[in-house]
């Protein structure tokens, strides 16, 4: 096979038109606008694919596996501080703070009347341990949201607004906490990571690129994850949790995980953005910068990683054109373009490119099932009680699904995900 | 040839009567200002215009406090064209929200410098989007007037500070209201944020070693928390000569509601507050807060000529119900002194420009005459106002002037 036909055929990929996908979006992103935009224009991008991270983890989140998190603004606000406490400390060497009461530690410090670094600051003077806390702190903090709710069998609407009001007691805690956190000013003034300054241009541009590598690496975490058996159990469980539970599989434990993945995504998203802005503030931990999370992902379609993407880029550019251009009323224009895209596009611009793409055929294997991953004899049994679902699923209209439907009965579980799968456009 | 004569003649004195006109009036023409030699480092100014840049929230929580301040920036600048703008130049407008959320602040503050390459920004009004803003102003040299009285602590080159600092709005008030009040013993509280955090340390300080008077309570309220009950049963317990209170934003209506609910009204109790303005009374109402004081540099009563004036021309400009309060009117002068900066420096370059302020006394500020000083304040006066059922308040006091220190030894 040569590498194309390789390529397509890898349910990694997502077929052929996975590939140009995934191949047109990394020339948006690392050519077309690198070229196209100057750095200022770049720089917000940049800005804007840090919150692709907390989309492409909702999409596995919430379009694969139904859970509705509304506070995945915890999760990158807590990637986001971690990077900024070592930035902070970094900032804050005895020289450059000598005019405070006590040099060498961070100015919101000796605001509030600290006179020395608090303990749990310590360690982030090291780099590596920063980076381990960015990862880690957050599926940490996931772990224990995710274990309290899912082993109680909190789930759906119920799920939704208790990670809201986490969020909220979370930015509450920045906030009043300011001698330790900065709070509502947040942690401003990052200037230099490891004695590079991170404020110049060339580091810019250095910091776009990793962070569109890092991007891609997520979404092909994503795309393997999404496509492996438990990929394909995370559906199950969207559409008929009862079942998966009674084949015999802990529902709760493969939750766990897929909130912890999409929470150390978000984590990753928010420690770039801090690098790339230059400061953290809790106006990215409460309430509405999650909600927004979840409406980019929403725009974008919110089965498509790759929608995720240009809906995060969609809504941001949207927002900051809309305020540039009219600063008194461009909240309502914000707002006409959610309510529309609600209203007359549902499954988001990766439903919109679907649907045409299958009216013209532009991809002839679109519509033909993707060879079913390797599945062992436990999912074997999950199947048998799977497949009662086929007759709600051949009611849709799609015409996938119809083709679908004529083979073989055993192949049907893989309906959704190629529906899936059609989506990710 | 007698009508082309005339003409000519006609033409001559049309001529001489401009510029007769121009030299009374001390504009300065475009022409004698050559662009390339004004603007030598690439900011928006042409042979006719000058952008700077508007940067307050027009939306979000804090449009209701900084539409006081875009309105007196926009009417400033409006005049300031009407006299033929800044030499010669005539100031356009480019407006940005910061929509009540810091990283905007400081997404936007980029956006005016590096993409606008405004020569100044008119903008900013809580710390939390000063201290967001700032390095951009800072890396990009640009140059931000700043109205809200505010911390202190904090001395930018690339920042004009035309409110007070912590120090002149706190020191000559509590100074007045012990020597006034016969006042011992003080209850501070504020809204748990920075800057009544360090205008309570300040006063503290103050209290405890120059006056000596006695803190009997020091309390912080969350941010737009509006839970009062437990505070006021707690200064009706230690009966304070003087309750000193720094509530912001929606917390200030609840609070003295709720004071006036307990039967704690002015003539019970005193209180002054550094974070009452003619805007905050709108919400508050001017009945709940009859006879309390608060400590500003400028109130909207003031009966001096200049500050008559701007009255009118706001109220003209923006309606007869518009009040104006000390921030409304600290917003006013930054365009008026960036006119006047530029013009002593000759240039629009920022270095010349920020060398070129400290000095200058600005004679028809509102408030009355105010000079800027070498640390980027502005020397002013304190003045006290008690409030009257009609929303506005009668100063009671006005204070020498009072130079800005913003690094006040012996109050960290």
């Amino acid at each position: 096979m040569t590498l194309w036909e390789k390529m397509k055929a890898s349910p990694l990929m997502g077929g052929k038109e996975g590939v140009i996908g995934l191949a047109v979006l990394a020339a948006v992103i690392f050519v077309v606008l690198p070229l196209g935009v100057d750095i200022f224009r770049l720089n917000l991008i940049g800005k804007y694919l840090t919150y692709a991270f907390v989309a492409v983890g909702l999409v596995m989140l919430w379009g694969h596996g139904g859970i509705l998190s509304l506070g995945q603004g915890i999760f990158f606000g807590l990637g986001g501080y971690a990077m900024a406490m070592f930035l902070k400390l970094e900032a804050s060497d005895p020289l450059s703070t000598k005019i405070q009461s006590t040099p060498g530690i961070p100015d919101f410090m000796d605001w509030n009347q600290l006179t020395a670094l608090p303990w749990f600051w310590e360690p982030f003077k090291s780099l590596p341990f920063t980076i381990f806390a960015v990862l880690t702190i957050p599926a940490l903090f996931a772990y224990i949201i995710g274990y309290a709710m899912f082993k109680r069998r909190v789930g759906g609407v119920y799920f939704s607004i208790i990670t809201q009001a986490i969020a909220l007691i979370l930015s509450i805690l920045i906030v009043g906490q300011q001698g330790y956190t900065g709070g509502v000013n947040g942690m401003t003034d990052l200037r230099t990571m490891l004695g590079w300054d991170i404020r110049t241009d060339s580091a810019k541009y250095i910091l776009y690129f990793v962070n569109g590598l890092l991007l891609f690496g997520a979404i092909f975490l994503s795309k393997y994850i999404m496509s492996s058996k438990f990929g394909m159990l995370l559906l199950a469980m969207r559409d008929k949790e009862e079942r998966v539970r009674f084949s015999g599989y802990d529902v709760s434990n493969f939750k766990i995980f897929i909130f912890c993945l999409a929470a150390m995504m978000s984590a990753v998203g928010g420690a770039m953005f801090t690098l790339q802005v230059g400061f953290m503030s809790p106006s990215f931990v409460g309430i509405v910068p999650s909600i927004e999370m979840v409406i980019f992902c929403a725009v974008g379609g919110r089965a498509s990683l790759i929608g995720a993407v240009y809906g995060t880029l969609l809504v941001n550019y949207g927002k900051t054109v809309f305020s540039e251009t009219y600063p008194e009323m461009w909240l309502f224009l914000m707002g006409g373009l959610f309510i529309s895209v609600v209203m007359f596009f549902p499954s988001g611009l990766a439903g919109i490119w679907d649907k045409y793409a299958t009216k013209y055929g532009w991809f002839k294997d679109k519509a033909e099932p993707v060879k079913k991953p390797e599945v062992s004899t436990s999912e074997g049994e999950a199947q048998a009680v799977l497949t009662e679902t086929a007759p709600e699923t051949s009611m849709a209209t799609d015409s996938a699904a119809k083709k679908a439907t004529r083979k073989k009965a055993d192949t049907t579980p893989a309906i959704d995900s190629n529906k899936m799968r059609g989506a990710e456009a | 040839m007698s009508t082309l004569n005339r003409r000519g003649f006609m033409k001559g004195a049309l001529l001489g009567a401009m510029m007769a006109a121009g030299l009374i009036s001390g504009h300065a023409l475009a022409a004698d200002y050559p662009t390339a030699k004004v603007n030598t480092t690439g900011l928006a100014v042409t042979d006719t215009t000058v952008k700077v840049g508007i940067l307050h929230s027009a939306t979000g929580t804090m449009a209701i406090s900084e539409t006081g301040s875009i309105q007196a920036e926009k009417l400033a600048i409006e005049q300031i064209n009407a006299m033929g703008g800044i030499l010669g130049r005539k100031i356009e407008i480019v407006q940005e929200d910061g929509a009540s959320d810091w990283p905007t602040f400081a997404e936007k503050a980029k956006k005016l410098l590096e993409k606008d390459k405004v020569a100044s920004v008119m903008g900013c009004w809580t710390s939390a989007s000063r201290k967001a803003a700032l390095p951009v102003f800072e890396k990009d040299n640009g140059l931000l007037f700043y109205p809200t009285f505010y911390e202190g602590l904090e001395q930018s080159k690339n920042v004009f500070y035309t409110g007070q600092e912590a120090t002149q709005q706190i020191l000559a008030g509590l100074d007045w209201i012990a020597k006034e009040k016969k006042a011992k013993t003080f209850y501070l509280i504020g809204s748990d944020y920075i800057w009544p955090r360090t205008s309570m340390k300040i006063a503290r300080k103050h209290i405890e070693q120059h006056l000596g008077g006695k803190v009997v309570g020091e309390e912080y309220i969350a941010l737009g928390d509006t839970q009062f009950g437990s505070v006021i049963n707690k200064i009706k317990l230690k009966k304070p000569d003087v309750i000193y209170a720094a509530v912001v934003g929606g917390s200030n209506v609840a609070w003295f509601k709720q004071l006036n609910a307990a039967g704690l009204n002015s003539s019970k109790q005193t209180m002054l507050t550094i974070s009452v303005t003619e805007d905050e009374v709108l919400g508050i109402g001017g009945e709940n807060l009859a006879g309390f004081y608060s400590a500003m540099k400028y109130f909207q009563s003031q009966d001096n000529d200049s500050n008559k004036k701007f009255v009118e021309a706001f109220k003209k400009r923006w309606g007869k119900d518009a009040v104006i309060g000390d921030v409304t009117q600290a917003a006013y002068l930054g365009p008026w002194l960036y006119k006047a900066a530029v013009e002593r420096a000759g240039s629009f370059d920022v270095d010349k420009v920020q060398a070129a302020l400290p000095g200058y006394e600005f004679k028809d500020a509102p408030e009355g005459p105010v000079t800027v000083e070498a640390n980027h304040h502005l020397t002013t006066k304190l003045r006290i106002g008690q409030w009257g059922k009609d929303g506005q308040a009668k100063v009671v006091y006005t204070s020498g002037y009072i130079k800005p220190d913003p690094f006040p030894k012996g109050y960290q």
